[in-house]
């Protein structure tokens, strides 16, 4: 019988680890199919951030090293600036990117390198057990905001894509989600559009993938994809903020 | 081509890091370390290097974390406060086994302290200069001249080691202008062959079928974190067998031994030949890796005449006064003579305090 669709061979078959709902998977999974279909998985080198991703590290076939919490698009500048040729993209949470690393996060894109950041945006510290992140929701309860994010104690989410909006030298960014196929497909679109800027050498891309976290939501798979719809991203409305 | 030229001690640093095939640098300005980071960010792309100013010590080190990732020679540097900065991304280059050379010329502490010369960070240099344990082999040149050659020979032990080298200088090394001879420049194709014989590790892509380029600065396995620890205690223990530098000067039957690196060394290196001059048997060990630590000079002391082994540092408390008593294993008496706070040792005091213990006043 004709195989007519395959895992990607980026991914080696060893378990992933993740929590059953979370997206993390998809998001590797439409990396790897990205770096496949470009032809370009023996190029590409992952800057792997803190955080649940790290989950993934004994599975990815491709090139990678983990870098200090935060610390990834500072990585990656070394990285890409002494290997023009090699593809190399950061992989953040949003503890990780948002409050940690912003610093690094902003001048990276300030300075518009030439690579690709792909933020996973679940509203929360994932690894850590649920504590609150920059990106937590107004009223979203977390283990270190027990009462809930109350934005006269803890200040209003971070809108990432919209704070690197307001730098000259980025040329992409979008936020997209997995919440269902076709905004599945928009991501990977998206991902396939950041690596091929980075290959025709035009500069910094920004892919902001907005997720869930069912485990430290406290919901299940299927009631945190409707949280996600109804409430992550009406915070963090999808759509291409440049596209230069 | 060798060539002798006159010299600041951070520009030699520099230029010979470029000799060394240093293609990387990144860092973030402090005092008296500036001129470091000015001459990398004319001279780099000269020889097709790359410089970045980063936004702090924290993004540097990290970039240089990524260079090294990479396979590219890479350097980073700072001053003491910056260090500390920057002990994170030591650390994981340590875990991840990513070579990397970095400076400190280092001033007073703690805090942001001063910024003329001091040795206050010994024990963040040679014990603890990140989490997690790990060594390195640390140089600490005396002169312009050491600098250079020290900096040079980091660049090969960093690669052999597949770890991170310090160069422990201070705020006089740095900033003092000496004639040196530099080191002749490696050739492009040899800077690229270096580069090249990393790439088996490199995380710059590997086709499928070779193995992937994988650098982790740590594991989900206990066992393996601990197997990782065990191999990287293996290389630490080779390091005190093979890597010590040491000067040694008249340790048979000295009555007083001087111990002082850096430009400490060069002081007490002075004050010692003047009490020698006046007849008084005076010896002196001067580590030049301060990590691994040169435990068995101290083995060459004659302890039945020696009256004091005395630990000269700019650092009050004292810090290498701690390897040196392990060294003299309780066979005579310890003292010390210090200076803190960014003041110089100074020759006159050494001297007081040497005829002082010869005359029979020891602690
Ligand atoms: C310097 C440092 N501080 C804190 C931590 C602990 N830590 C590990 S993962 C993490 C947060 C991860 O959250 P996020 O970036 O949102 O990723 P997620 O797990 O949600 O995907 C933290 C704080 C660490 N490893 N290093
Ligand atoms: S804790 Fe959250 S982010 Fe981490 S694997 Fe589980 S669901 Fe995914
Ligand atoms: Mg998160």
């Amino acid at each position: 019988m004709e195989a007519v669709y395959t895992r990607t061979n980026t991914l080696n078959g060893n378990l992933l680890g993740f929590c059953p709902g979370c997206m993390h998977g998809t998001a590797f999974k439409l990396i790897g199919e990205v770096l496949e279909e470009l032809g370009i998985d023996n190029k590409a080198s992952c800057i792997l951030a803190i955080g649940c991703c790290g989950l993934a590290q004994e599975v990815l076939s491709y090139d990678l090293a983990t870098a200090p919490h935060g610390r990834a698009a500072a990585a990656a500048t070394g990285l890409k600036r002494s290997n023009p040729d090699t593809l190399v993209f950061t992989y953040q949470g949003d503890g990780d990117l948002a409050s940690i690393g912003l610093a690094e996060t902003i001048h990276a894109a300030n300075r518009g390198e030439n690579i690709s950041v792909i933020f996973i945006n679940n509203g929360i510290y994932g690894m850590t057990g649920g504590q609150m992140a920059p990106t937590t929701l107004i009223g979203m309860k977390a283990t270190t905001a027990p009462g809930g994010r109350d934005p006269k104690i803890h200040g209003y989410p971070l809108h990432i894509a919209e704070i690197i909006n307001q730098l000259t030298a980025p040329v992409y960014i979008e936020r997209v989600s997995c919440n269902n196929p076709a905004n599945v497909r928009k991501t990977k679109n998206a991902i396939k559009k950041a690596f091929q800027n980075q290959l025709d050498g035009k500069g910094y891309s920004f892919v902001e993938i907005v997720t869930s976290c069912p485990t430290n939501w406290g919901l299940s798979p299927e009631k945190s994809l409707k949280f996600l719809e109804e409430n992550m991203m009406k915070e963090f409305p999808l759509g291409v903020l440049r596209d230069k | 081509m060798s060539d002798k030229v006159f010299m600041k001690g951070c520009e030699a640093i520099a230029e010979a890091a470029v000799r060394a095939g240093c293609r990387f640098y990144a860092g973030y300005p402090i005092t008296p370390q500036n001129e470091i980071p000015e001459y990398m960010s004319r001279r780099l792309p000269q020889v097709g290097g790359v410089f970045v100013q980063g936004e702090s010590e924290i993004a540097s080190v990290n970039m240089v974390y990524g260079a090294g990732a990479g396979g590219t020679r890479s350097m980073t540097s700072s001053s003491s406060v910056g260090i500390s900065l920057k002990s994170e991304g030591i650390s994981y280059c340590a875990g991840a086994m990513v070579p990397m050379v970095y400076a400190n010329m280092q001033r007073g502490g703690p805090g942001v302290g001063t910024i003329q010369a001091s040795q206050q960070d010994y024990f963040q240099a040679t014990k603890a200069s990140g989490n997690g344990g790990f060594k390195m082999i640390v140089l600490a040149p005396a002169t312009v001249q050491e600098a250079v050659d020290m900096t040079y020979q980091a660049f090969d032990l960093a690669e052999r080691d597949r770890n991170p080298v310090l160069i422990l200088g201070d705020g006089v090394i740095g900033t003092i202008m000496e004639p040196v001879v530099l080191p002749p420049m490696k050739s492009d194709e040899e800077v690229a062959a270096l580069k090249q014989a990393n790439r088996k590790w490199a995380i710059v892509g590997h086709s499928r079928d070779e193995k992937r380029g994988f650098l982790s600065p740590g594991y989900w396995s206990t066992v393996m974190q601990e197997e990782h620890c065990i191999q990287l205690d293996k290389m630490y223990h080779g390091w005190e067998e093979n890597d010590v530098q040491v000067e040694e000067l008249y340790l048979d039957n000295a009555e007083l031994v001087f111990v002082a690196y850096g430009t400490t060394a060069r002081i007490a290196k002075s004050a010692l030949e003047l009490l020698r001059a006046e007849g008084h048997k005076v010896g002196m060990i001067r580590p030049k890796t301060v990590s691994p630590f040169p435990v068995k000079s101290f083995d060459k002391i004659n302890y039945d005449v020696c009256k004091c082994v005395l630990d000269i540092e700019m650092s009050i408390p004292a810090q290498m006064l701690y390897d040196v008593k392990l060294a003299v294993k309780e066979r005579g008496a310890v003292d010390t003579c210090l200076r803190s706070g960014g003041n110089l040792i100074e020759r006159g005091d050494i001297v007081r305090k040497a005829q002082e213990i010869l005359s029979g006043g020891v602690k």
